[in-house]
């Protein structure tokens, strides 16, 4: 009961050509690698960019006034100005470099929430964020005695909008979700989330650690007021990330570290902001990552977002039909069609953790435990999961693979008598 | 796949000795591994300096499950200060298998909470195991 049409837009041989980790054995076996959720592989323009900028560019940033430093400069900031287009921001002011999502969310954490929330100010979450869409709020909302409430999912793992209308309030003045969950695949309608919380005047943050990589975004269409997501989940570097927001927040809002290169005057009684974004930029930046974060966006257009949402649409629909007929496993999260290319599972019997071991004896990697989402696993009533995740470099085969992995899982613990 | 998940492990957790609870412990003490939830708790009954009787229970993956039930055995009869000696390498020992530095903290949880409840301290350090 094959009811995918297995094809693709992709020339998924191609792609797999310029990412060379994938061409190696592991445990002696051809490597497949479905735990891109957690961090993608990069390919060899992204790897090669960074290599050529410290072979032949690197200088500092913004200060120099010799050649060498002015096109590093150049480098870094076209690097923004294509981040800029890739997620459709109005102007590169608005785009900050930080070193992940993470920092990102502490950032607006720091210098919005902070500063601008007052006692008795409610924070909307939802059930199913990842920890760093969690701690943040938590750790202002102890400081300043904010309230934070929750979205509710259903069973299935979608969020319940039927509550909207009460759970947003006058008092609200953010509401941050996530685009896509990390664990059950959800891909969340924000448009409604936005809506409804505009109306009231708080503001929506997105955690686009798992959309930006995935799905086609524009902020500007979209109307959301922050964005924070991370490179290295979408074929850049680590230690590279972004926050978009709209610039008269960001303008608004005080700086978040101090240092170097964020102010435009320092005086021994103080000092002047410098202008957007190097307000929120202290100190020397990530600058080969961010170049190479600008190579990956280049390199994923080049592609089309829409085609590799595609393709992970069609391996997580055949993936799930084929662990859908495996005997005692079970999948969290909505059918194909409302998610991207990610699926957890849980087997009867075996714990997540087991399951992975073994599949990494057959060259497999996949994900086990909680992936930072602990009150997600809670609310499932699980511990762990196991978790399968797609990118535009994984194949049918790779699907097959993880399944007969599974069958060698299930005949170890299994076993008769 | 032999190696790792032998016969013995998959045993002990299928078949846990000594599962259970002890009502009337002289110590008691639990601990999990957050970052995959495994969960063990350990209840010793002590009499002169002697491990009398232990009983574990918890969730986990094999290798934790399997370890916890494989040391309650070692121990059972054992003097306190004899349990207190036991080391990382003793476990690594007993359980058999080659584990890589992932799993390694899932053989280790039983121990780590045997030897804080024999030392009656609040909670123990990973490196501090001996
Ligand atoms: C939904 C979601 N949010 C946030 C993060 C955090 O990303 P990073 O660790 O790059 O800051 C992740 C990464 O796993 C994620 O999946």
């Amino acid at each position: 009961m094959k009811s995918v049409g297995l094809r693709t837009e992709l020339n998924v041989e191609r792609i797999r050509a310029d990412f060379p980790i994938l061409h190696q054995a592991i445990h002696g076996k051809p490597l497949v690698f479905l735990d891109s959720a957690a961090s993608s592989q990069k390919p060899i323009p992204v790897i090669e960019a960074m290599n050529e900028y410290y072979r032949t560019t690197h200088a500092n940033v913004h200060r120099g006034v010799y050649q060498l430093s002015e096109q590093a400069t150049a480098l870094y900031e076209e690097a923004r100005r294509k981040i800029a287009a890739f997620i459709g921001a109005a102007s590169p002011k608005e785009i900050i470099f930080t070193r992940n999502t993470t920092e990102a969310i502490n950032l607006v954490a720091y210098a919005w929430a902070r500063p601008f929330l007052r006692e008795g100010d409610e924070i909307l979450l939802t059930e199913m964020e990842h920890h760093s869409n969690l701690v943040p709020w938590f750790l202002v909302a102890q400081e300043k005695g904010l309230r934070i409430r929750y979205i509710p999912i259903t069973d299935e793992g979608r969020l319940r909008l039927d509550l909207l209308d009460t759970l947003i309030t006058e008092r609200t003045r953010l509401v941050a979700v996530t685009m896509m969950s990390n664990v059950l695949g959800t891909i969340n309608p924000l448009r409604p989330i936005i809506e409804k919380a505009h109306a009231v005047g708080a503001m929506v943050l997105i955690d686009g650690a798992q959309g930006v990589p995935h799905i086609p975004v524009n902020v500007q269409e979209l109307g959301g007021d922050f964005l924070a997501f991370s490179g290295h989940k979408m074929c850049g570097p680590t230690g590279i990330g972004v926050l978009w927001g709209r610039r008269e927040l960001l303008e608004a809002m005080p700086p978040f570290l101090g240092g170097g290169d964020m102010i435009r005057r320092v005086t021994l009684e103080g000092a002047e902001w410098n202008e957007l974004p190097y307000k929120f930029e202290a100190g020397t930046p990530a600058i080969a990552e961010a170049i190479g974060l600008g190579v990956a966006v280049d390199y994923l257009s080049r592609i089309g977002l829409e085609a590799i949402h595609h393709h992970e649409q069609m391996l997580v629909t055949y993936a799930m039909e084929r662990l859908s007929e495996f005997p005692g496993i079970r999948i969290v999260g909505p059918p194909p069609a409302e998610r991207g290319g990610v699926v957890a599972f849980v087997m009867d019997r075996v714990h997540p953790h087991d399951i992975a071991t073994i599949l990494d004896r057959e060259g497999i990697c996949i994900r086990a435990g909680h992936h930072c989402a602990m009150p997600l696993h809670e609310r499932l009533g699980l511990t762990a999961t196991a978790r399968a995740s797609f990118y535009l470099y994984n194949t049918i085969e790779e699907v097959d693979r993880l399944i007969e992995g599974l069958e060698i899982v299930r005949k170890t613990f299994h076993r008769a008598g | 796949m032999e190696d790792l998940y032998r016969e013995i492990i998959l045993d002990h957790y299928e078949n846990p000795r000594n599962y259970g609870e002890l009502p009337d412990a002289d110590i008691s003490y639990e601990d999990d591994n957050p970052l995959c939830g495994d969960r063990i708790r350990m209840d010793l009954k002590v009499q002169d300096g002697r491990i009398v009787d232990v009983r574990f229970s918890g969730k986990g993956c094999a290798i934790s499950q399997a370890s916890a039930s494989m040391l309650t055995e070692r121990i059972k009869g054992a003097t306190v200060e004899e349990a207190r000696r036991l080391t990382r390498e003793d476990i690594l020992e007993m359980l058999g298998i080659p584990l890589g530095p992932a799993r390694i903290k899932c053989a280790l949880l039983s121990l780590k909470v045997l030897k804080a409840g024999l030392y009656g301290l609040p909670k123990i350090d990973w490196d501090e195991l001996g």
